[in-house]
């Protein structure tokens, strides 16, 4: 079954074309690695799917539903850490996330439990009654995370989740993407980290200028581009790509 | 919209209060300061005598003259004494034993006769005119007995509050030296719309900094409507505005302020306020609609603050340019209620209340109207 199916959508700001014509599939269970350089395409496909911003052509489904006529059902199975973590500063980082599982309608026991563990699992249980405004950069992030993962949704938008993260989070963070994958649920995750996506994706579509460049597992990548990483490949393919703007 | 999500959208609207000093002092403390300056520094004004002491020369003697003379009797502010000498009257005046003195003329009677036999024909009317000398020395004198004067005068002779044409007329009041009532007490109700309209800047930097912050986009992918998230901010505003009633009426009590109207005047009055900050929810939405930033939002806020302030609170102003104002009706309400003790069925208070609520319901309306169309952008 799959989880998310893009037909040739494309979105356009004006003049510029942010995603154009991208036609792409994503397993349910799939654990999926977004790539590109700042400003491919990543986020706004991400936005789009999510219902953010409306597409300006083509079509999508998420979790069966279509992004344009049936994006209450998806907002009820889906849950997104954004770029950029918003969140409350005055409320605690507990609050912030049982905030959001209110919002999904969790009933009271169902997400006190459901905090807890997530507040576990992303290491910050003695810091998760402390005001958010406090937190240090890496802990808003789990926040955010843990605020997008509230509702154990069945497909998971993670734009750049271990931005400002140490390593001791970012692992626990990585050990938290893998359990969802092994709970079934489906993971868009994008971010600059090529190694982290080369470690959890089971595949990666790499994106520039709108367009997907490239798709398939990480090994198979590396083996189509002779590469011994994910990021060689990466660099081939989207550093020749600014080489060339820059000889234009 | 959906209970559970608005009541937790309602929960952080009122932790954001509590928690964010800014918040905080814009929707409680300031209210709380402003009554605390007014009423000390015009609490003493005047004396703690609520009532003032009005002469009444009679030179008319007819029905229409006795049942002015009973319909004025009926205010409880005032304390209306039958004087057959007009000099001896304005004597007591001068000397601040009365606070005004009504003379009704020889033919008043006569006038509202030719008024109610021919009531759309001026031309037949026999015209009078009503003496009435006040305390000039007292803003409040000056400013509160004559209005109230001719909203009797007006009742008695044409049946309305309101001031219809007719052939009597009050005389520009002139002279003396009286000041009986609090001054403060003449300011207590502007105090309610004052703090009511300031919720329009913390609606609009709240919406337009949770878009600042992403917040609003974040909220969007979750199952919550727009709809939750305005009826979130139209119940927490009502239950910070009805805090700042309260906190407002204990303070301006506890300063000196008693007002008419005993329960039912006071679940009116709080009922008034209610709708005037559901007005400034409105006023708010289409605030963080125009505005790009928190910086402008309170820039634009101030702009429409300024009017409702000045015109519709405790600030004389001219009542065609004040009645343009939702606030003004809410201040004329609470001191048609609080300081003339009028009924909460009578007519200008229905009116009152009607007006802002329509005002208030029309407001809300074209915010959220104009922020679904503009406010994301």
């Amino acid at each position: 079954m799959n989880a998310i199916e893009i037909e040739a959508l494309t979105k356009r700001f004006d003049q510029k074309v942010a995603v154009d014509n991208l036609t792409l599939t994503i397993q349910a269970g799939e654990l999926f690695g977004l790539l590109g350089p700042n400003g491919a395409g990543k986020s706004v496909t991400i936005k789009t799917l999510c219902g953010i911003i409306k597409p300006t052509s083509g079509t999508a489904r998420v979790g069966g539903y279509d992004i344009v006529n049936e994006m209450e059902a998806i907002h009820k199975i889906i849950g997104v850490c954004p770029q950029e973590p918003a969140y409350y500063p005055y409320l605690s980082g507990r609050e912030n996330i049982q905030l959001f599982g209110r919002l999904q309608n969790m009933p009271d026991t169902k997400l006190r439990e459901r905090t807890a563990q997530l507040v576990e699992a992303l290491s910050f249980a003695e810091e998760a009654d402390r005001r958010a405004s406090k937190y240090s950069g890496g802990m808003i992030r789990r926040v955010s995370l843990a605020m997008a993962l509230i509702n154990d949704p069945e497909i998971a938008f993670l734009d750049e989740p271990t931005v400002a993260m140490d390593p001791q989070s970012r692992h626990a963070t990585w050990d938290l993407i893998r359990g969802l994958k092994s709970n079934g649920k489906t993971v868009i995750l994008t971010s600059h980290y090529i190694e982290e996506v080369e470690a959890l994706a089971d595949r990666v579509g790499i994106i520039d200028h709108g367009k997907l460049i490239a798709l398939d597992t990480p090994q198979g990548l590396r083996e189509q581009y002779k590469a011994s990483n994910l990021e060689d490949v990466f660099i081939a393919l989207t550093g020749r790509r600014i080489r060339e703007e820059a000889v234009q | 919209m959906n209970i559970q999500r608005t009541l937790a959208l309602v929960g952080k609207e009122l932790k954001r209060l509590t928690r964010e000093p800014a918040n905080l002092f814009m929707a409680i403390i300031f209210p709380l300061v402003l009554t605390a300056a007014f009423g000390f520094s015009f609490g003493a004004i005047g004396g703690s005598e609520s009532k003032y002491n009005i002469a009444f020369v009679d030179h008319d003697n007819t029905q229409w003259a006795s049942m002015l003379h009973s319909s004025l009797t009926q205010v409880p502010v005032l304390n209306l004494q039958d004087y057959s000498d007009p000099v001896k009257a304005t004597d007591d005046l001068s000397q601040g034993l009365l606070s005004a003195v009504i003379t009704i003329p020889e033919g008043f009677g006569l006038s509202i006769d030719s008024y109610k036999l021919n009531p759309n024909n001026p031309k037949q009317w026999l015209n009078s005119t009503i003496g009435l000398s006040v305390d000039k020395g007292s803003m409040v004198a000056s400013a509160a007995i004559p209005p109230l004067i001719q909203q009797i005068l007006s009742t008695v002779v044409t049946g309305k509050q309101s001031e219809a044409t007719s052939p009597v007329k009050l005389a520009d009041p002139t002279f003396v030296t009286a000041e009986k009532i609090s001054q403060f007490s003449y300011m207590a109700p502007g105090m309610f719309a004052y703090a009511a309209i300031f919720l329009l800047m913390l609606v609009a930097q709240v919406m337009v900094g949770e878009r600042e912050d992403g917040l609003l986009r974040r909220i969007s992918v979750t199952p919550t409507t727009v709809g939750d998230i305005f009826a979130s901010q139209i119940v927490s505003n009502l239950i910070i505005g009805a805090v700042q009633t309260l906190i407002i009426y204990l303070a301006s009590t506890l300063l000196g302020f008693h007002p008419l109207g005993g329960a039912s005047g006071i679940a009116v009055a709080f009922i008034a306020v209610m709708l005037m900050s559901l007005c400034s929810v409105g006023l708010g939405l289409i605030v963080a609609s125009i505005a790009k930033n928190a910086g402008t939002a309170t820039g634009i806020s101030f702009v429409l603050i300024l009017p409702l302030m000045l015109l519709g609170s405790f600030v004389p102003a001219p009542e065609y340019i004040a009645r343009l104002v939702p606030s003004w009706y809410l201040t004329h309400a609470l001191t048609s209620i609080f300081i003339r003790g009028a009924s909460i069925s009578s007519p200008a208070v229905i009116s009152d209340i009607g007006t802002l609520a329509a005002v208030s319901i029309l407001l809300v309306v074209l915010g959220v109207l104009i922020y679904r169309r503009f406010g994301n952008r």
